[in-house]
């Protein structure tokens, strides 16, 4: 039987960039082949071009053995290659049906569409209501409707980016158990991730890319998660160096009964929050998007005005009432989620950007005038110590890449050396170099005395950081325990709600 | 009251309601494209004073409504081409639309004031509408009986149709749609044009059915309230039908206090005739203290569309 899939000597080249490089490769009918690599490692290139919506400058496609060119993404569905995107292009206020409709290239009936998408959901078990408006759907949720429409197209090759980086553990194995069916009935996956695990638990084959050129092709399962992590760097890997046997100091940041009120249709407010968090300390909080996250941070960083002064304490000073800025002033600092537009205005540059929060704590405003010396100096310290790639002060946030933009934002919040620090999926979209630099640098910040709180939906991130560990679910905190005392399927069932092995613990 | 005084009100309240229903549903169409048209006032005026000086020409009513829903498209393709084409801001240009509007109708209008027509008549003949319970039902002219059917053909559309899914998701995330493959500038233009049909045809309105001759600014800021009543219904076909009526019966009030004397002068004739305005403020400031309004909005509205690359 012919490769279902095979690329010899693809080359793309870029303006200053050579983001493929002679790539050749093969995917079997029925195999799960995963393809790894860095960030900018020529990943997304590669598969954009197998899904025609880039065209390679060189080299040749094969599909089931004959020679193709695949003009537009339309033409890879009509030879059979469907696609799940990394982030979904999907109309929030429209339904699921309606949602899949728009999608799909021929013009079927509704109510046939809605049969069909009942069938393909009943055969992989990805259960979901058609006449749901996407906007009341959890992100795993939201997957599966991508998934359902590249299925009803009876794809013979399903490319997958990056699927399971927001997933709950539990969400990830029905995902894999559907992809292993998928398999088992002849049609190939091409698989996206930096997850080794997951790909050493799922894939048949490995292809490894690192700079546009393709480094190794193995079997996952004969490799350990380390040696394909050097393959993709190139280097040996630095681990996060954390002093053993620390203790930590005094209770610095007390949150007791914390509660917000529901703004918005879609808001999760977040009640009864407790927790507290001791120099010193990393306190990891893990819950799926949309469970509150957003209240609870906007909460802490002062964005949403307290109703009491005591439900936040800094070294027992009640905060609870206090703005941004006063907060800011008393040692907490915050990073939301959204890096462009919250954390950092697009427009602005850098310098001004690191005006916009270290003011106070700074000194770069002086009777009303900016200290604008101060603030290129402080931007410049942070693109030095935390190897931002940016022209220099003077670029606009806006200009920087998502990876980089978050450097320069962690950089900015933690030379602050705030007492307290609040932050929001610090290493989301940054490749794993950037990642461990980001990782060391909150490790050190609590090793001088630090109180962090790391929200996060990447369990890796926060098994490997955290101290303490607590879950949040529909607004409602677990109990925090030492991360240590947490196994991977509790915090999973933690996650998706279920309570039960709290009265345990 | 008597049955008759009260049957003579709501004709006259559905009279009074027509052309803001017509220009608001245009309106709703480009908004749920993810447009703001502001010019609604100005393409009115255009198309009302098209229809007068083909009235007065031809005496031709229904010629005279197709020349003024045409007028009303050529003025919402000045709109289109410097928001679409050019991505200029649209509340900007849409004001700026307006006061041409104004001028240009003035100026087109000059030696036509104090000129009378003929109103459209009723649609059907005067036999069924003779009792004052049929003519409920069958005393309108054809524009009334054309607004009925717009409201549920655009809800039909929107609800019902693939083109109104298309036109919604182009409204709702205009890169989405773009990435799928729809047109979003397509799509966009061909509901400011037909916002700018809908315009026309409600400034026919007003020498066709509300005052035979043609007076500088006649359509007296109706197409304000259409605008804002967009928002009031929170974009669905059917509530628009509900406010535009409550409008006209607030406009119909101030014409029979004004008439009849009776307890309803006790308030004076301008606060009367401030009141549907009076109304479209309070409506939109109980509009905005409600917090899910929001939502139904679609969420591309006002925003230009620049895709990437």
């Amino acid at each position: 039987m012919p490769n279902r899939l095979e690329l010899s000597g693809i080359t793309k080249q870029f303006p200053g960039v050579l983001a493929n490089d002679q790539v050749s490769f093969a995917v079997k009918p029925g195999e799960i082949h995963a393809l790894l690599g860095e960030n900018g490692a020529g990943k997304s290139t590669l598969v954009k071009m197998i899904y025609g919506i880039m065209a390679p400058d060189a080299g040749e496609i094969r599909w089931n053995g004959v020679p193709v060119v695949v003009p537009n993404p339309k033409a890879a569905r009509k030879l059979g290659i469907g696609m799940v995107f990394q982030h979904f292009s999907l109309f929030e206020a429209l339904t699921v049906l309606e949602n899949i409709a728009l999608g799909m290239d021929a013009k079927i009936p509704s109510r046939e569409l809605e049969q069909r998408i009942r069938a393909v959901m009943q055969t992989y078990g990805l259960l979901l209501d058609p006449h749901r408006t996407v906007a009341t759907l959890s992100v795993g949720e939201r997957q599966r409707i991508e998934i359902v429409r590249a299925l009803l197209l009876d794809p013979q090759l399903l490319i997958m980016d990056e699927p399971t980086s927001v997933l709950t553990p539990q969400e990830v194995d029905q995902l894999f158990t559907v992809l292993r069916k998928l398999a088992a009935e002849g049609c190939s996956i091409l698989y996206i991730s930096h997850k080794l695990h997951e790909i050493k638990a799922l894939c048949d084959t490995a292809t490894i890319l690192r700079g546009g050129k393709l480094v190794d092709t193995c079997d996952p399962k004969q490799e350990t998660s380390r040696s394909m992590a050097e393959k993709m760097i190139g280097t040996g890997l630095k681990d996060i160096i954390k002093p053993e046997g620390r203790t930590f100091g005094e209770p610095k940041l007390v949150v007791n009964r914390l509660r917000t009120k529901k703004t918005g249709h879609f808001d999760v407010p977040v009640d009864g929050v407790t927790f507290t968090v001791h120099a010193g300390e990393i306190l990891g909080i893990a819950g799926v998007a949309g469970n509150g996250q957003n209240a609870l941070l906007d909460a802490l960083s002062g964005e949403i005005r307290g109703e009491e002064r005591d439900a936040i304490t800094i070294d027992g000073l009640g905060i609870g009432l206090m703005d941004t800025t006063e907060r800011r002033r008393h040692g907490l600092c915050a990073v939301p989620e959204e890096r462009n537009g919250h954390a950092a205005v697009g427009d602005f540059s850098l310098a001004d950007n690191s005006v916009l929060t270290a003011r106070d704590r700074l000194g770069m405003v002086v009777l009303g005038l900016i200290n604008s010396g101060a603030a290129r100096t402080y931007t410049g310290k942070v693109i030095a110590d935390f190897a931002v790639k940016a022209l220099g002060p003077a670029s606009t946030a806006g200009s920087l890449s998502g990876g980089n933009l978050q450097k320069y934002i962690m950089g900015r919040e933690i030379l602050q050396k705030p007492s307290v620090l609040v932050v929001s999926q610090p290493t989301w979209g940054v490749d794993a170099g950037a990642a461990a630099a980001i990782h060391q640098a909150l490790v050190d910040l609590a090793a001088a005395g630090s109180a962090i709180v790391v929200i996060s939906q990447d369990l890796d991130e926060l098994r490997a950081l955290s101290d303490t560990l607590a879950v949040i679910n529909m607004g409602q905190l677990s109990a925090a325990r030492p991360v240590s005392a947490f196994s991977v399927d509790e915090i999973g069932l933690l996650m998706g709600g279920v309570h039960g092995t709290e009265a345990a613990a | 009251m008597t049955l008759e005084l009260a049957i003579a009100i709501l004709v006259t309240v559905v009279g009074a309601s027509t052309p803001i229903l017509i220009a608001a549903m245009g309106e709703l169409i480009v908004e749920k494209s993810g447009v703001l048209n502001l010019g609604v006032e100005g393409m009115m005026l255009v198309g009302a004073i098209a229809a007068f000086v083909v009235l007065f020409t031809t005496g031709n009513h229904y010629l005279a409504i197709l020349v003024a829903a045409a007028a009303g498209v050529a003025t919402s393709l000045i709109f289109g081409f410097l928001t679409l084409s050019l991505s200029a801001n649209q509340t900007a240009t849409g004001l700026a639309l307006t006061i041409f509007g104004t001028g240009f109708s003035a100026l087109a209008g000059q030696g036509y004031s104090a000129r009378p027509v003929t109103l459209l008549g009723p649609l059907f003949p005067s036999e069924l509408a003779a009792h004052p319970i049929w003519r409920v039902l069958f005393g309108y002219s054809a524009l009334v009986y054309f607004s009925f059917a717009l409201v549920f053909s655009v809800w039909w559309f929107l609800k019902k149709t693939r083109a109104g899914l298309i036109l919604r998701a182009v409204g709702e995330n205009d890169l989405s749609a773009h990435s799928i493959g729809y047109s979003v500038v397509g799509v966009r233009y061909m509901a400011v044009m037909f916002g700018g049909a809908m315009a026309g045809i409600a400034g026919a309105c007003f020498p066709l059915l509300l005052t035979p001759q043609w007076a500088e600014r006649m359509t007296a800021g109706r197409g304000w309230i259409a605008v804002a009543l967009v928002v009031f219904a929170s974009w669905k076909p059917f509530r628009l039908l509900a406010g535009a009526y409550l409008f006209g019966l607030v406009m119909t009030m101030e014409l029979y206090a004004k008439a009849s004397g009776g307890p309803l002068s006790v308030i004076p004739a301008e606060l009367w005739a401030a009141m549907p305005y009076l109304a479209t403020i309070a409506v939109l400031v109980l509009i905005s203290l409600r917090r899910d309004a929001s939502t139904n909005a679609p969420a591309c509205l006002g925003k230009p569309f620049l895709p990437s690359n």
